[in-house]
């Protein structure tokens, strides 16, 4: 299993730790529900070195990345962020990324850790014509998320660089933290303000314990999981896979049609030309019962009309919800749909995304 | 009191038992909260699923240390199943009436479960 830069201090800290695609990361320190409160009501610190960071640069950077993703990078401004769902030509996902523009000859792309491999290799084979130089630098940095309503204040305490200069979806590099020196960008996956901050890998350690030392929770992936469900924030290989495309998932703001060409444009113009077959929706318990990925999904009529992508208790709102395949005429809003918990059709209703209000700071 | 390899205990109290789950197991879970209780008057076998026990992360199923019938399910749980991560010892999931005592001899005693803990942490 592959460790980060700050394994050590998860396993001092005595988190539990666990195998998540292929790394040694920690699930949890002291509890999900207290780790998950921490970010809604101050600030949690997670270790997301194991995301991976893949350098495009050179002449064609821009026009190359345009042509690999759905969104239109072409829009962006230097020190923006993007977030893209990048297709396969059949229109599922090969991941979804966020794409960091320092110029147009230079991005920053961050993958999903279990993808880095596949992404990487995808990136390279679509890389023909065009004058690119891609790198997976992955292992050169380490990466911080601090999130939640106080992380900003926090963060400031080590900082003389003016955080509020950093709007949503921004970022900026070479800040000064504590002597260190980070790319900061007010980003996260959790519906709260916060950052994410990357920084050389032997860093992260010192960065992160600076962090704990004024105050910020230590997270783990359990709550990084339900934070991110309860804002209806897709993960790959749930509500997004190779066999589930944007559309599907309820993306289709980031899929720009109006772009001359893309991976993937033709399968997915087809796809909203013809109607959906299934898309994401949420669903809110009604019976008790908490439902699980992979739990069927059934109509009145016990009909199997989808499954659940993600599921889980909400500890923020007192509901257990899940986020749900669903076969388009019954995933509309008010719709009673069963969820099969263990042999057992219990009731839910099809609800608004997301379950929780996100608290973004624009 | 008596455990079992899936981390059930069962205590005897004059004709009747009670079940729970295991300190160890309460740890392996995490925050607790859920549990689906078992139906009353029903008659399992030994092995069969009692009840479900859910965290935030899992659901697991509870099954039966001996064979019996259920008696009364801990209704208290439903609004609290954090008591099963609090008090794992305190807080049972179903009270039943045994079919065969013999079951419950030949389960693990306090000294071999914790054993049974060391060997399976190896």
């Amino acid at each position: 299993m592959k460790t980060t830069p700050l394994t050590p201090v998860h396993e001092s800290l005595k988190a539990k730790m666990v195998d998540f695609g292929g790394f040694y990361m920690p699930v949890q320190y002291t509890s999900i529900i207290e780790e998950h409160n921490a970010v809604r009501s101050s600030a949690g610190i997670f270790d997301v070195s194991h995301m991976s960071e893949i350098t495009v640069k050179g002449k064609d950077a821009a026009a190359y990345i345009y042509n690999l993703v759905t969104n239109d990078i072409s829009t962006a401004t230097e020190n923006q962020i993007m977030y893209s769902p990048m297709c396969y030509e059949h229109g599922g996902c090969v991941d979804d990324l966020l794409i960091y523009k320092n110029n147009d000859e230079d991005f920053l792309i961050i993958a999903n850790a279990s993808n880095t491999d596949k992404d990487y290799e995808w990136m390279l084979n679509n890389a023909y014509g065009y004058s690119v130089k891609i790198e997976n630098v992955s292992n050169e940095y380490g990466q911080i998320a601090l999130q939640g309503p106080t992380a900003q204040t926090l963060l400031q305490q080590i900082t003389e660089f003016d955080l509020d200069t950093i709007p949503f979806y921004r970022f900026r590099k070479n800040i000064d933290l504590s002597g260190i020196c980070a790319l900061v960008s007010r980003t996260g996956y959790t519906g709260e303000d916060g950052f994410e901050i990357y920084i050389k890998a032997d860093h992260t350690e010192y960065l992160f314990k600076k962090l704990l030392d004024l105050g910020a929770v230590p997270c783990g992936l359990g709550a990084r999981d339900t934070l991110r469900f309860e804002a209806a924030l897709p993960l790959y290989g749930h509500e997004l896979s190779d066999k589930i495309t944007p559309l599907n998932a309820g993306l289709k703001s980031f899929v720009k049609f109006e772009k001359t060409d893309f991976i993937g444009k033709s399968a997915l113009a087809e796809q909203a030309q013809q109607g959906l077959d299934v898309r994401s929706a949420g669903l809110e318990m009604i019976d008790r019962g908490i439902p699980r990925n992979g739990y069927e999904l059934f109509n009145e009529s016990n009909d199997k009309i989808g499954y659940v992508t993600s599921g889980s208790t909400c500890p923020s709102l007192n509901k257990n919800c899940a986020l749900g395949l669903i076969t388009l005429e019954y995933a509309k809003i008010g719709n009673i749909i069963y969820v099969d918990i263990r042999g057992k059709k219990l009731k839910s209703v099809v609800v608004k995304k997301p379950f929780y209000n996100k608290k973004y700071k624009k | 009191m008596k455990f079992t390899k899936n981390h059930e205990w069962i205590k005897k109290e004059g004709e009747y038992a009670y079940i729970g789950i295991t300190d160890y197991a309460q740890k392996q879970l995490g925050d607790i909260v859920y549990v689906e209780l078992a139906e009353e008057d029903l008659v399992l076998q030994q092995g069969d699923v009692l009840c479900a026990v859910e965290s935030v992360k899992t659901a697991a199923e509870v099954y039966m240390p001996v064979s019996g019938r259920v008696v009364e399910a801990n209704h208290e749980l439903e609004d609290a199943p954090e008591k099963l991560n609090e008090n794992p010892y305190d807080a049972f999931l179903a009270k039943i009436t045994m079919d065969d005592e013999s079951e419950y001899d030949e389960l693990m005693t306090e000294e071999e479960y914790n054993k049974f803990l060391e060997s399976e942490e190896e």
